[in-house]
């Protein structure tokens, strides 16, 4: 047989190595799009900031209106030490996800505190842990007035107490 | 002829039994050899390879188990809607409006059992010193048949959905944040992002993509159906018929020490 009619031996292997690179970029492009595929873009789940009224319609304590729909209780005070608002009276929103290992705790009126039916933590109305496995405070959220005067709670921003960050202008607003 | 030679000399007969009846050596092995469940077990066997002592059963049992899981768990699949409309009252009903309503029990005792025995069997592999060569290969399958039946457990936990199995779920899932890179509260976890831009976030981390939510909800739920009905059975069938096959190519069941 001639050698020039058939494939020279380093064209054959070029044409393998851009077979296989061809066949290999495809099954990765593939997996990629099967690891997206299980990340959706819509989520059925209620959105992360909303708003919850004017404030002269809580009265001091915890108010538990948002809890199921939310995640947040939304607490009025006429003082937090913790955030450093001594004798200033304000709101404060409170996440309920234990900061344990995730369960929602009950608040207690007649003790007032939340306990967490999983472990037991114990958490005062300011979201101090005070007792059971918790290793750290109840989160707070951003919580502001929106434009027409309503409270606006927005749990994109999360404040942590042990990162000193209930100070922060917006973890509280003083009414 | 008499009537067994007959219908041994069908063609019937001759295409599903490729090898005499005579109780030959050859025949012996071949018979194991030409059948697909039986040509992934020895052709022979050592005395010591069957004694309860020795092996306690406990492979065979948890495979036993596993067999039992698969037959429950298909006759439940019948009843079960894996919604969370549904999904609470068919357990219940599962129970109260259907014959032979411990089926589901038998499902659950039994994925209890097989965690048990699964753990068993390994500790007598390494009592026995059996994951030294030329087992080692089929140890590391085994650690991964052990993983399967924790993960099958795990997923199968969160089906009933009530209380426990919801809050079982959130706080094992809950792991999965403090996962390194891919976890958000994890290390790393601020690492992977485009200018300001975090891309790890709790809508996108690896909590995310197995909850198919930032909680455990209704994504979750037809998520972990799935693996633990489809995803998970069939990796770890395709897994035991490769760990049964390393039984028998590492030389059978090994022997006393
Ligand atoms: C779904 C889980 C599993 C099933 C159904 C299974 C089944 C079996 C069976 C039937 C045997 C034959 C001997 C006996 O019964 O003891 C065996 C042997 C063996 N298994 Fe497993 N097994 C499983 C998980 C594991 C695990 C978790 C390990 C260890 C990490 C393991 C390591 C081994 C080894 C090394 C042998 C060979 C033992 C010998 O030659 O003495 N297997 N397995
Ligand atoms: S999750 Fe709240 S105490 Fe463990």
């Amino acid at each position: 047989m001639n050698p020039e009619e058939g494939p020279t031996r380093r064209g054959f292997f070029g044409n393998l190595f851009v077979a296989w690179a061809i066949f290999l970029a495809g099954v990765h492009f593939a997996g990629a799009g099967a690891v997206r595929f299980l990340f959706p873009n819509v989520l059925f789940e209620p959105p992360l900031s909303f708003k919850a009224g004017v404030p002269s319609a809580y009265a001091e304590g915890v108010d538990e209106s948002f809890k199921s729909s939310h995640a947040v209780w939304l607490v009025r005070t006429l003082s937090d030490p913790l955030s450093d608002r001594t004798g200033i009276e304000g709101m404060y929103a409170l996440s309920t996800t234990c900061t344990h290992l995730g369960c929602i705790p009950n608040w207690q009126s007649a003790d007032v505190k939340f306990k967490c039916p999983c472990h037991g933590s114990g958490f005062r109305m300011s979201g101090m842990n005070f007792e059971g496995p918790a290793p750290r405070p109840l989160e707070r959220f951003r919580i502001v007035r929106a434009d027409d005067g309503q409270i606006l709670v927005d749990k994109n921003q999360k404040y942590q107490w042990e990162k000193n960050q209930w100070t922060s202008a917006e973890a509280y607003l003083p009414v | 002829m008499g009537l067994k030679e007959k219908i041994a000399d069908t063609q019937i007969w001759r295409s599903i039994f490729r090898h005499g009846y005579p109780s030959t050596p050859r025949n012996r092995a071949l018979a194991a050899l030409s059948n697909v469940f039986l040509h992934l077990h020895p052709v022979k066997a050592r005395k010591s390879g069957i004694k309860l002592s020795f092996t306690w059963c406990m492979g065979g049992i948890t495979f036993f188990l596993f067999l039992l899981e698969t037959i429950t768990g298909v006759l439940l699949m019948f009843y079960y809607r894996p919604t969370i409309e549904y999904a609470y009252n068919d357990v219940i009903a599962m129970r109260e409006h259907v014959p032979f309503g411990i089926m589901r029990e038998l499902h659950r005792w039994g994925a209890h059992m097989m965690v048990l025995a699964v753990w068993l069997h390994m500790l007598r592999v390494f009592l026995t010193g059996s994951y030294k060569p030329p087992r080692e290969f089929n140890w590391n399958v085994g650690v991964i048949l052990l993983l399967l039946t924790l993960l099958l457990s795990f997923t199968g936990y969160l089906l009933p959905w009530d209380q426990l199995a919801i809050w079982a779920i959130t706080v094992g899932s809950n792991m999965a944040r403090a996962h390194p890179l891919i976890g958000h509260e994890g290390p790393g976890a601020s690492l992977l992002a485009v200018g300001d831009v975090n891309l790890v976030t709790p809508a996108s981390d690896i909590r995310f993509g197995l909850l198919a939510g930032r909680f455990v909800g209704a994504g979750a739920l037809l998520r972990f159906y799935v693996l633990h009905c489809v995803a998970f059975p069939l990796v770890a069938s395709l897994l035991m018929a490769v760990h049964f096959w390393r039984v028998r190519k590492d030389g059978g069941i090994s022997g006393p020490m």
